[in-house]
């Protein structure tokens, strides 16, 4: 819930400033006993473009310091930075951020163009993307997991896919009980969706699920209730789940051990890393905060976000 | 001497009542505006496409509604075949054979169960009712689960509605009744159930209304898979479980898309609302 909140307010900056309400209203001709009706309507459109237009109205009236730092892209990375702003904003009065969603293409467009100061884009880098300086800031990793009473241990990557294809349907093709396998994926844009599919190269159409969930936690309930489910989470959520004593088990994939440390050494296949872009010669502004992203004082964040925080500044990118 | 308190009365009474006219209509239009891109560029594939992917874009994504309707129909529908006979009972229970104490209490009692709130039941339903439906035929959260949460979610609001009707009736005609030496089935069933048929349905159009809205409960042991269901025991995603699930993360047309499901979604309680204003809104007179 609180994760759902955080992100609808992530998102609510960038789309109440794109709709100027207001105006068609005041061009209708208004009968008399509806014309208050459109002034309590007008008064309401604009108190809400008052207040996401907040940060450049104050920076307008104080004019003397105009610190504003925007950051754009993907929605996967868009709550960590927005957590990471509010904390840098606190230790730093003078600074606005504001970030907007849009996409990993959106940031990478925006960066480029010199819209935003940062872009957000939750991949790697490819090839004759090397205008920008590619930042890593943490890994994403995901887990397959089952209930802890399966007798299934292992899968291997081709038996996942033909599970999540509806290909095989009961866990004794796969070692397991003559029982039928429950498939649990995540709903469309979620980013551990995108994730899961890349890596096994499936599209969201091709999957045949039973239940589709929102947030890692429905998916962990969900596999606790039902010891015929198979899904798959957020490899930090999996883990602190089961260290809790959730009877859940993390399925090792083919040869490859599940866990954060495996993702942290780069040795777990399912995993990507999120980066931020800044074009090379960025304004101290973008780079004390880009410092400050970098900084072991965020790992916290960075971990209650269930990404695995990086050690320390390790650009994998032709850096600027 | 009352006149200036009756001004004031009245103007405080026409603001609130203007204020929330204009909230609704505010509503309705933030919804309209939000959805039309999906609307216009989407168009009538919102009824054609098969499958929901709208994250894909307006080109190679699918924009079927229909199945999500239906679910939530069925949802609403179960929901009143299974809640309607209950709430009567609890009614009838608590106005006729129960001892005033008992009654009473009870009345407390189905209270405190309407202030529930979604989420619990809706997580008792994720970690008890969903394993034990999976039971009978996996994967245990289906549309049959969303209808026994919900039931369970709207019969004290009918129940409460239906008990305050035959209360008003009760006063009216019990005393009639008993005079004439009728039974109390008799009396129940031919004088008390006629005369309280708008509170009835007052009721019952509340409870269909909280069960086509209801978003978090049903979002959790629903399933949420985007089909049209065969059985009972399909996984079904609702309008609202859809707008929750994929609002966070939606952008551009997908999130207009959502919208357009809001949209189908005041629609249908609007239909609700008329549909209780021609049905339950007069009462009827025992003489005719």
């Amino acid at each position: 819930m609180q994760n759902w909140r955080r992100r609808a307010r992530v998102d609510s900056g960038k789309n109440t400033v794109q709709t100027p309400l207001h105006r068609p209203v005041n061009r209708i001709s208004i009968p008399s006993s509806a014309r208050w009706i459109a002034c309590v309507f007008g008064l309401c459109v604009f108190a809400g473009c008052g207040s996401s237009n907040e940060p450049s109205s104050r920076e307008g009236r104080e004019g003397t310091d105009p610190a504003r730092l925007v950051v754009t892209g993907s929605s996967t990375i868009a709550p960590l930075i927005s957590d990471v702003a509010r904390r840098y904003e606190q230790e730093h009065p003078g600074v606005r951020i504001d970030v907007q969603t849009g996409g990993s293409s959106r940031g990478l467009t925006d960066a480029r163009r010199g819209l935003a100061d940062v872009g957000m884009v939750s991949r790697s880098p490819r090839e004759g993307e090397d205008d920008v300086a590619w930042i890593p800031i943490a890994l994403d990793g995901l887990a397959i997991i089952v209930h802890a009473d399966s007798p299934v241990n292992v899968l291997s990557e081709e038996q996942v896919v033909a599970i999540y294809r509806g290909e095989i349907e009961t866990w004794r093709d796969v070692g397991g009980e003559d029982a039928p396998i429950t498939v649990v994926t995540k709903a469309d844009g979620r980013s551990t969706l995108e994730v899961f599919l890349d890596h096994f190269g499936l599209t969201a159409q091709e999957i045949r699920a039973d239940v589709v969930i929102g947030d890692n936690q429905q998916a962990i309930k969900t596999v606790v209730g039902n010891p015929d489910a198979i899904a798959y989470v957020s490899i930090g959520t999996a883990e602190y789940e089961a260290m809790q004593g959730a009877p859940l088990r993390l399925l090792r994939l083919g040869d490859f051990e599940p866990s954060t440390d495996a993702v942290r050494a780069g040795s777990y296949p399912v995993a990507r890393t999120l980066h931020v872009v800044a074009k090379g010669e960025s304004a101290p502004v973008v780079s004390e905060f880009l410092d400050f992203l970098l900084s072991p004082a965020v790992h916290d964040l960075v971990e209650s976000h269930f990404f695995v925080p990086l050690d320390g500044p390790t650009p994998d990118g032709p850096a600027g | 001497m009352a006149r200036p308190a009756d001004r004031v009365l009245s103007l405080a009474s026409r603001v609130a009542a203007a204020a929330s006219a204009v909230v609704v209509m505010l509503i309705a239009l933030f919804v309209g505006w939000e959805a039309w891109p999906a609307l216009r560029d989407v168009g009538s594939r919102f009824v054609t496409d098969s499958s929901w992917h709208p994250a894909a874009g307006t080109e190679a994504g699918t924009f079927g509604l229909l199945p999500m309707a239906a679910a939530t129909g069925a949802a609403a529908a179960g929901v009143l075949v299974l809640a309607t006979p209950a709430a009567l009972l609890s009614a009838i229970f608590c106005r006729f054979y129960a001892p005033r104490p008992l009654a009473m209490i009870y009345r407390r009692l189905v209270e405190l169960l309407a202030g529930v709130p979604s989420v619990v039941y809706g997580f008792w339903g994720l970690v008890v009712l969903v394993p034990l439906v999976r039971r009978l035929e996996p994967p245990g959260a289906s549309l049959l689960t969303g209808i026994l949460v919900l039931a369970l979610m709207i019969l004290p609001t009918v129940a409460l509605t239906v008990d305050a009707a035959f209360g008003r009736a009760a006063e009216e005609h019990l005393a009639g009744g008993a005079a004439l030496g009728l039974s109390r089935p008799t009396l129940i069933f031919e004088i008390v159930l006629p005369a309280s048929r708008s509170g009835l349905a007052t009721g019952l159009m509340l409870g269909a209304g909280r069960a086509l809205g209801e978003t978090m409960a049903v979002l959790m042991v629903c399933g949420n898979v985007v089909q049209i269901p065969d059985s009972l025991f399909d996984p079904v995603r609702t309008l609202t479980a859809n707008i929750a699930l994929e609002m966070a993360y939606a952008t551009d047309h997908h999130r207009a898309a959502l919208f357009v499901s809001g949209l189908v979604l005041l629609a249908a309680v609007s239909v609700l609302v008329l549909a209780a204003g021609r049905w339950g809104g007069v009462e009827p007179e025992m003489a005719s």
